[in-house]
């Protein structure tokens, strides 16, 4: 039982508390007060260190925003976000309640009168710019990875695709989100005219923006992979005389799995960097046009409200992470990761 | 016409000065039914002449036909157990027979197939470890389970590349006898490939000695040695006091030994001379 969760404890990345449970059971103190020292301790220690020197520097710098915000100041930020998001969500339950109320009421009189139901269109909150910048990336690492995976494993098969694709590869994978963003608005804005509701240009144009930066390393890496295949495992589908189908999706990509995933993680680490730049500069909702509004804003508060973002996408960024190694070890469990 | 000639086969890597010859004019019958021999050192070709019968790599010189036709690509017909077992470390022991059985046998229906693989596992003593990833199985298992997912098959001609190699004596010496026994059952043709002279006489009908280059030229095949008279089933025991086994692993020994001294006197001028010592060994009576 014990073992069994410590197990998984470690799978999912929570290896540090691990010490703590052998500790509830009994299992020589001393070692695990050690321990728990080295795994829990120390980076507490370090962190708290960071926040003291950021305290003391902050409120010597002074800015035309007023002084850099401590530590204190982004607590207060984060509350006052918190605070608005409760009273935005309070004021969408009033509208939608009047609402209804008023539906209730015409329809009363007159049950043939068609009711109108309106859409809150409230200010979005702190909370929905996480989100929506979340949908953002995930819509382009889904693209990127069903164009790059598939074109990976080709590229891992034959060579002459790997040699004919390389000069592509190399010159596009350097190319930072701001280059590809007005290209892709203009190609956007020129082909996709009338936008629908549920797809504002702007979500097509950071989605594809982020793709075309975050595909590269699933590519390469899927290519690396299916190229390394121990041959024994493809001459078992070439005696069985499989066909192409089964050879890729019963030999090659199971084979290659850890090697995909790997680059998968890559690439929506890299997708999450470049979201925010791109949301930046095309205005779509989410953290980057948060962190920009705020920029242009400047009110007294604006850097400290900076600050929480850019926290913020750095939590968001390492647990997005954990998730990846948590299934880049899911697949490769029964094979010995390279 | 044998089942499966090799005539003048020649094999090579590489081009330039980069070119290995590592196999040169190799002749083999092989009749129907029969089950032969290769005995060879490390690195002397063995692979790559079980890769040449198989069809996954082509012959740079000569021919090589299977019932008169020229062999060409790899096919289930010739089913080949790899020297390193090559299992599918994802798939459990039944599966990896499966991927072969429903892939060759999809016209059968579902429990014919099933059955047919769990005849397969019973046939190498592995029902109970059906379930198990090949990380989960030892050597021998893994081993018995590469052996059986190929006469799963139903091949032709089985070719073995140093099935046992990587065995301790022990479990070796077990999977001999079962290999004896499965081969007596339906007498399918086979090619074995092995370093163990003992091996080779205890289940081959001939034995081909594979002789190691000398100057780069590639190896080849040696005169054969016949076994035929040795009768079956053989038994190990009784094997090691038969005047004629004695006899036959002598020659072969002699052979290699002589193969080695030609090999060294080629060599001599290149090598340092040290001197004619000898540890002193503790006989123990
Ligand atoms: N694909 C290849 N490219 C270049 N050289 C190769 C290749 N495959 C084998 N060789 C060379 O051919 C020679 C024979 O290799 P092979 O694998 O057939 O030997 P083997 O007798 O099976 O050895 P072992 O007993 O260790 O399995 C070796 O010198 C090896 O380096
Ligand atoms: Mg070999």
């Amino acid at each position: 039982m014990k073992d069994k969760l410590i197990s998984t404890l470690s799978f999912a990345g929570f290896g540090w508390c691990v010490p703590v449970i052998r500790l509830t059971t009994g299992e020589d103190p001393n070692e695990q007060i050690r321990q728990i020292f080295l795994t829990i301790g120390v980076p507490v220690l370090t962190f708290g260190l960071f926040l003291l020197l950021w305290n003391g520097a902050a409120s010597g710098v002074r800015t035309n925003l007023g002084t850099v915000p401590g530590p204190a100041q982004v607590v207060e930020q984060i509350r006052s976000l918190a605070q608005e998001h409760r009273e935005e969500r309070q004021k969408r339950t009033e509208f939608y309640a009047r609402q209804a109320e008023k539906n209730k009421a015409q329809l009363a009189a007159n049950p043939t009168e068609a009711v109108k139901v309106r859409k809150f269109t409230g200010r979005p909150t702190y909370l929905d710019q996480i989100f929506t910048s979340l949908r953002t990336v995930f819509t382009g690492f889904l693209i990127a990875s069903l164009i790059a995976v598939p074109l990976g494993i080709l590229c891992g098969m034959s060579k002459t695709l790997m040699t004919a694709l390389n000069p592509l590869i190399q010159i596009f994978k350097p190319v930072s989100p701001v280059a590809w963003l007005p290209i892709v608005t203009m190609i956007v804005s020129a082909v996709y005219v009338v936008p629908r509701e549920w797809m504002p240009k702007s979500y097509v144009i950071s989605s594809i923006t982020v793709a075309l930066c975050c595909m590269w390393p699933s590519l390469i890496n899927t290519a690396i992979g299916v190229k390394s295949i121990d041959k024994d495992y493809i001459n078992v589908g070439r005696v069985l005389r499989l066909g192409f189908f089964s050879r890729v999706f019963r030999i090659v990509l199971p084979v290659s799995m850890p090697y995909i995933f790997a680059g998968l993680r890559i690439s929506l680490g890299v997708g999450w960097v470049v979201l925010i730049a791109s949301e930046m500069l095309s205005q779509n909702p989410g953290l980057g046009k948060f962190v920009w509004d705020e920029f242009q804003n400047g009110s007294s508060q604006s850097l400290a409200r900076i600050m929480v973002a850019a926290f913020t996408i750095g939590l968001v960024g390492f647990v997005l992470d954990r998730i990846m190694i948590m299934l880049h070890q899911l697949v490769s469990y029964g094979q010995e990761t390279h | 016409m044998a089942f499966l000639e090799l005539n003048g086969v020649g094999k090579g890597y590489g081009s330039g000065s980069k070119r290995v010859e590592v196999l040169r004019d190799i002749d083999l019958h092989v009749e129907e039914g029969e089950f032969v021999a290769v005995l060879g050192f490390s690195g002397t070709g063995k692979t790559t002449l079980i890769s040449l019968i198989a069809g996954l790599i082509e012959p740079d010189a000569g021919e090589i036909l299977l019932r008169g036709k020229k062999v060409d690509g790899p096919g289930p017909g010739r089913g080949v157990v790899f020297q390193n077992y090559s299992l599918l470390p994802w798939l459990t022991a039944r599966q990896n027979i499966g991927l072969a059985v429903d892939h060759l046998f999809s016209d059968w229906d579902a429990d014919k197939r099933a059955a047919h693989i769990d005849q397969h596992l019973k046939m190498v003593n592995l029902a109970a470890a059906g379930s198990k990833l090949p990380k989960e199985l030892s050597g021998g298992m893994r081993q018995r389970v590469s052996v059986a997912r190929t006469l799963a098959m139903n091949p032709d001609i089985l070719l073995l590349d140093e099935p046992l190699g990587a065995l301790d004596a022990l479990t070796r010496g077990s999977l001999q006898g079962e290999i004896a026994r499965i081969w007596a059952q339906d007498k399918k043709t086979v090619v074995l490939i092995t370093n163990d002279p003992d091996e080779a006489i205890f289940l081959a009908d001939r034995i081909f000695p594979l002789t190691p280059a000398v100057d780069g030229e590639g190896a080849t095949l040696g005169p054969e040695f016949g076994v035929e008279n040795l009768p079956r089933p053989r038994d190990k025991k009784r094997l090691n006091e038969n005047a004629d086994y004695k006899h036959l692993r002598n020659r072969i020994t002699k052979y290699f030994m002589d193969v080695r001294h030609e090999q060294r006197k080629n060599i001599r001028h290149e090598e340092v001379l040290l001197p004619d010592l000898r540890p002193v060994v503790w006989e123990t009576a």
